[in-house]
């Protein structure tokens, strides 16, 4: 134990150069973003870098912090709303900027790269929440709910799972009875990203359980509600300080204006925000990626050994290419699949391949920037431990992988299936 | 030049396109210039000039009748002046040069302001510059503009109090000794120095609102100046690299060592 301890404060008195110490970091980063390459007009670049300059002054010098203590810094929400971050694609009516989910993935992206955790939240609140309000709200719901939430005075979220639902969302159990005036709502969803400081969240629940996905209703509840609760903050490995937890509703009374969409017609409102939802949050993995590549790139041509830099070694520039090449294609990817949707094309196929192959993508890239590191990449003080923590949700959440993967089988079968027949 | 109407401020900011402060700067092979194929941003001084001419107008409201920003360079330099409206400036002017044309220098740029500024109906009272541009870091524009326009000059603000009603601004500059006072007679240059104030990032609401603000589009000719350059640039180096210093174990050897570097005392 002892010879582990004097090897890695060797390490550290070595390696810690005040540029390498996060959080000593305080000047902008030069990431190795390429605009060009990315294809973003000129509108689009000055607004990712309009959000660049707010995420890396506001978000990623607390980025180690919220990791650490597992706490949402809870003056960062009215703060991205000054910046107009909340309501992307929002109608100017409530606040909004009425951009494309383009812009919306590239404020995700950003965010993500300042820090995992806050992104997550931010992408829950302003995709989940707020973007399917927008989309399926009427007049009153919209101008009730949508202002605060896109200001950030109130926080959102979206539930959907529940402890024995979870690829299998349509079983969901949290059930609807009706009752004089509106509903009442009985069970619980598990893994609610903002739970728990969340005002108003869209949740699923079961009007007509014998139905299946056709007894579905989404409604909008209000934290204050009677017999709505939470339960204590997940504790969990990566995404820390992304509040998450279990919800819980004993017979909670919600008003039947609050019913969202149509009556058992939830599983529409459900499934196309899920294609949206995999499109916006692919910016995620994407900033993660980026984030992990900038660091090892400049890492492996500072650290010296044998009297060259690390990074000319033929292996560690065989580690360079393969990072930069999976970035660029994750990106190109994600980026040609939001540009269809901003045109009207949304594909179910893309959506999900473009969240399947950027996930992938950033586990690996995020493993291997964390290799490049050498002994300190196991040391917490530098960031890419906590990178590749937060790119392993991504694998789960929002969907996993392994429905991701059969989502886009099926498609094809069943396109193979009408032309045959 | 009619003078304004009492009471109201018409503010000035000239701004600069300069390669972003985080960049590491390469010098080009030839070694008469640095590698311009990288990022560039506003001046952050001059981020800190229109900051202040924003500030001016939160805190004096309807007094600040109007913030107009300038930048003298190639197309690529409106994205400068887009930054500025969406950080709160009314409007713009874009003095475009060629892309291939060289930078113009300090007396070229005065010229152009001096220029603009007799352009301006309703005339201005305050031009709030950055004091040094962080290429050439000249720390010269200001000075000379306020010598060609015949006004008072207050550079390396740390400070600015306007009084509208008296038509005065009391200033407070950084100076090597500390902060010296100054009470000036409007139309007033000021150049900041970077403790007046931290930039606000524009908002993207404002940035897309910026996108409507006018900017008026001039050439050098238009203002019947000529920007062709006086200096000659020969040559272009990296500073020479850190020597290690030595340790001296007494005052007699330091002493000693002084002189070998050829440094004597100060006669009294």
């Amino acid at each position: 134990m002892s010879v582990f301890a004097a090897a890695r404060s060797a390490l550290r008195r070595q390696a810690m150069r005040p540029w390498t110490r996060p959080g000593l970091l305080q000047r902008r980063s030069a990431s190795q973003y390429n605009a060009e390459l990315a294809g973003l007009t000129e509108a689009q670049a000055e607004f990712r870098n309009a959000v660049t300059e707010f995420a890396q002054k506001e978000v990623a010098p607390l980025a180690a912090e919220v990791d650490k203590s597992n706490n949402f810094p809870a003056d960062l929400w009215e703060k991205m709303g000054d910046m107009g971050l909340l309501g992307i694609t929002v109608s100017p009516d409530y606040g909004g900027l009425e951009l494309g989910y383009f812009n919306h993935l590239l404020a995700m992206e950003e965010l993500s790269r300042a820090s995992g955790s806050v992104a997550l939240s931010y992408g829950a609140h302003s995709n989940l929440c707020v973007n399917q309000i927008h989309r399926w709200g009427t007049a009153e719901q919209k101008q009730k709910y949508l202002p605060d939430l896109v200001s950030g005075k109130k926080v959102g979220s979206l539930a959907m799972s529940e402890p024995g639902s979870g690829s299998d969302v349509v079983s969901m159990k949290l059930k609807a009875d009706k009752v004089d005036g509106g509903y009442k709502l009985n069970g619980n969803k598990f893994w609610i990203t903002n739970g728990p400081v969340a005002s108003t969240l869209v949740v699923y629940a079961k009007t007509e359980p014998s139905k299946g996905s056709k007894g579905i209703t989404a409604f909008i509840i209000e934290k204050g509600y009677a017999g709505f609760s939470t339960h204590q903050k997940l504790d969990k490995f990566g995404m820390r300080g992304s509040d998450t937890c279990e919800l819980v509703f004993e017979d909670c009374f919600v008003p039947a204006e609050n019913v969202l969409g149509e009556v058992n017609k939830g599983a529409a409102v459900l499934m196309s925000g899920l294609d949206l939802e995999r499109l916006v949050l692919s910016g995620g993995p994407l900033g993660l990626m980026q984030a992990a590549f900038d660091y090892a790139v400049e890492y492996v041509h500072d650290r010296k050994q044998f009297g060259q830099p690390v990074g000319t070694f033929q292996l560690m520039q065989g580690k360079i290419a393969d990072m930069y090449t999976s970035l660029n294609a994750s990106r190109s990817y994600v980026y040609a699949v939001a540009r269809a949707c901003d045109a009207g094309h949304v594909s179910r196929r893309d959506c999900a391949g473009a969240i399947l192959y950027s996930t992938d993508k950033s586990i690996e890239v995020a493993m291997e920037a964390m290799q490049c590191l050498g002994g300190n990449g196991y040391i917490n003080d530098y960031p890419v431990a906590r990178i590749l923590r937060d790119s392993r949700l991504y694998a789960v959440g929002a969907g996993t992988q392994e429905i991701r993967r059969m989502l886009i089988g099926r498609e094809f079968n069943v396109q193979f299936q009408q032309q045959n027949s | 030049m009619r003078p304004t109407a009492a009471r109201l401020l018409n503010i000035l900011v000239p701004v600069k396109r300069t390669i972003d402060y985080a960049v590491k700067i390469r010098v080009n092979p030839d070694q008469k210039g640095v590698d311009l194929n990288v990022k560039h941003s506003m001046n952050p001084f001059d981020e800190i000039a229109v900051e202040e001419a924003v500030r001016l107008r939160e805190k004096l409201k309807d007094a600040v009748k109007s913030i107009k920003v300038v930048t003298i360079g190639p197309p690529k330099s409106v994205e400068t002046l887009r930054t500025a409206l969406a950080m709160g400036a009314d409007s713009g002017v874009h003095v475009e040069i060629p892309e291939s044309a060289p930078p113009p220098e300090p007396l070229g740029v005065a010229k152009a302001l001096r220029a603009v500024i007799e352009r301006q109906k309703d005339g201005v009272d305050l031009v709030i510059l950055g004091k040094q541009a962080i290429d050439d870091d000249a720390s010269q524009t200001g000075q000379m503009l306020a010598g060609l326009m015949n006004w008072p000059q207050a550079t390396f603000a740390s400070k600015l109090v306007v009084d509208t009603a008296s038509k005065e601004a009391n200033v407070t500059r950084e100076i090597d000794g500390g902060l010296e006072e100054l009470k000036c007679k409007l139309p007033l240059v000021v150049t900041t120095d970077l403790r007046l104030n931290e930039p606000r990032y524009a908002s993207l609401p404002n940035i897309m609102k910026a996108k409507k603000k006018p900017i008026e589009k001039l050439s050098p000719s238009d203002l019947g100046i000529d920007l062709t350059p006086r200096i000659e640039t020969l040559k272009v180096t990296e500073p020479p690299k850190r020597v290690g210093g030595g340790k001296v174990e007494s005052v007699d050897e330091l002493i000693a060592k002084l002189k070998e570097a050829g440094i004597t005392a100060v006669k009294a």
